[in-house]
């Protein structure tokens, strides 16, 4: 049926951009633990 | 000093200052006229819904006219330190800011009356509704505009791309106001609902955020 | 606690599943939209989440402001105490239950006005001091990723049932992209202020955007009485089990957004660690350098 794409593109959008947020929240983690240990390091 | 001296003398103050320099306001009347000509190409005055539509258009371009004058009022206080000696002034800051908001007010209403005639000119309006209505919507909208615009200058001040986030940090909050102003102008322009109702919510919102600005301005002059 | 979080993942990632089986097997199906109508079991419980998040903010934004200074704090949980007893008392009383808009409880509105004070002194508890701030920000940005949702979601859903994919005088998908506005540019200001002072500023910014929101509303009410409008997502009652498995993927959405959060909150102290150890480094820095020129003693 026609409309059932439009379910399945809500529910998919939905999981794409918790998705992203996230990959965000990874990518500043790994960011910030990396330069902890580089100060840890200079010290 | 009384509070309301030290409003009234940093009031005088700014436009004794804007009279005598001129660049600002000049600049800002040729903007304002450059605005209106560019909005009576993009969108046909002759058409029959421009009645409809002027409304919105006059506010837009009051609204652009209104942030590029916001954008110069804190420019001036940051030179030479002079909002530094404010902060050490035993002033109340919020006076500072009443005086500054009135300052804007004035000069952002001048803009208007010259590019309201402008807007009647090219679009050929005349008023089906009670037109005395305009003058509370136009006094109410723009002391919306101003009042939340100075603010969020002030707060502006210490953000990188200065310039761009004021609209950025005024527009969504002012939204409620712009759709009274909007509706509330094309209301009496084309005279069929009343106004009455937009003239209040301006009112409403004028009281809601004068009250707010007065009682957090002192947080935002202290932020360094 | 360390424990606590992959144990808290997989029932989550376990409720999500079981809330997607029932939103789209067992639920009914609907009468006038058939089975497109399945995509309120996401775009609801995201918006109430959303909504939520923003009401944390907001509290946690005004005992941040109320804070700075003792005898604001005092004033400000004397005032919410009030808010609360009165707000719950005045609706049991007949005057103010005529005025409640149909079909709200008073039961509901009272529950609703006393969670103000439970949650501003429950948050004050929880969250001392700085840690207030670290919730706003965390809230916010989870609540903008909510609320986008509910934004992506909403056109999603109007175009097939409606035909048109936004409707300007749509009261609660209009307020929504209001409330989405306010608080991107509340994570603008944080992310582009210079100013050591950039919580307070925040925080005012906050409570700017919290007394728009019931004008929002009022002005596009009101628009919307002038120039009739589709609503989008319907209104009135309910089927049962539609609202049952409403619920249950509300649940598994509040138990997602509280684990987002708890990571957001996470990288928040994280990089106030970071920060405040750049800032070590440099004044150790400093201490450790030749003597300044001043200090030498002339020759």
């Amino acid at each position: 049926m026609n409309s059932l794409k439009f379910l399945f593109a809500a529910y998919l959008a939905t999981w794409v951009i918790h998705a992203i947020y996230l990959g965000t929240l990874v990518r500043r983690f790994s960011r910030l633990r990396q330069q902890l240990k580089e100060l840890g390091k200079g010290k | 000093m009384t509070y309301w001296s030290v409003t009234f003398a940093t009031l005088k103050k700014d436009i004794r200052l804007e009279w005598r320099s001129k660049d600002a306001l000049n600049s800002m009347l040729f903007f304002s006229l450059l605005v209106v000509v560019i909005f009576a190409f993009a969108f046909d005055p002759l058409a029959e819904e421009s009645r409809h539509i002027a409304g919105g258009l006059i506010w837009v371009a009051f609204l652009f006219a209104a942030v590029v004058a916001l954008n110069q009022t804190w420019a001036r206080e940051l030179r030479n330190q002079v909002l530094d000696a404010y902060r050490v002034s035993p002033a109340p800051a919020n006076a500072l800011f009443l005086a500054k908001a009135l300052g804007n007010f004035i000069f952002v209403s001048v803009l208007e009356a010259l590019m309201a005639p402008l807007f009647v000119v090219f679009y050929n309006l005349h008023v089906l509704g009670p037109a005395w209505q305009l003058i509370p919507i136009a006094i109410l909208g723009t002391w919306a505009l101003v009042v939340n615009g100075t603010f969020f200058a002030a707060m502006s001040l210490r953000t990188r791309s200065r310039e761009i986030m004021l609209p950025l940090l005024l527009f969504p909050i002012s939204i409620p106001a712009v759709l009274g102003m909007v509706a509330g102008t094309t209301a009496v322009l084309t005279g069929d609902n009343p106004a009455h109702f937009y003239i209040v919510l301006l009112l409403t919102y004028d009281v809601v955020f004068t009250t707010a600005c007065l009682a957090l301005f002192e947080t935002v002059l202290h932020a360094e | 606690m360390k424990r606590l979080f992959p144990i808290l993942s997989v029932v989550t990632a376990i409720l999500l599943a079981y809330a997607l089986y029932q939103a789209l097997v067992i639920a009914p199906t609907d009468a006038q939209q058939g089975d497109v109508y399945r995509i309120i079991y996401y775009h609801v419980p995201s918006a109430w989440t959303a909504f939520l998040l923003f009401f944390i903010n907001f509290i946690a934004s005004v005992q941040y402001l109320a804070n700075a200074k003792p005898s604001s704090r005092t004033a400000a949980k004397w005032i919410v105490l009030a808010i609360g007893i009165v707000g719950a008392i005045a609706c049991f009383l007949p005057q103010v239950q005529q005025r409640l808009p149909a079909g709200m409880r008073p039961n509901a509105v009272a529950t609703t006005v006393l969670a103000i004070p439970a949650f501003y002194f429950l948050i004050g508890k929880c969250f001392p001091g700085e840690r207030l701030d670290v919730l706003a920000v965390t809230s916010a940005e989870v609540g903008v990723v909510f609320c986008t949702i509910v934004l992506v979601t909403g056109p999603i859903w109007a175009r097939p049932v409606w035909g048109i994919w936004w409707a300007p005088g749509d009261i609660r998908l209009t307020s929504t992209l209001v409330l989405w506005l306010i608080y991107v540019s509340y994570l603008v200001l944080r992310r582009f202020s210079t100013s050591a002072q950039t919580q307070m500023l925040a925080a005012a910014l906050a409570v700017f955007g919290a007394l728009d929101v019931p004008l929002v509303y009022f002005s596009i009410w009101f628009f919307r009485t002038q120039h009739p409008q589709p609503v989008i997502g319907g209104g009135g009652s309910m089927d049962p089990r539609m609202l049952h498995v409403l619920l249950i993927n509300w649940l598994a959405f509040l138990c997602f957004a509280f684990l987002v959060c708890w990571s957001r909150y996470r990288l928040e102290l994280l990089h106030r660690e970071v920060e405040e150890a750049h800032a070590m480094e440099s004044l150790a820095g400093a201490t450790a350098r030749p003597s300044h020129p001043l200090n030498r003693s002339p020759q």
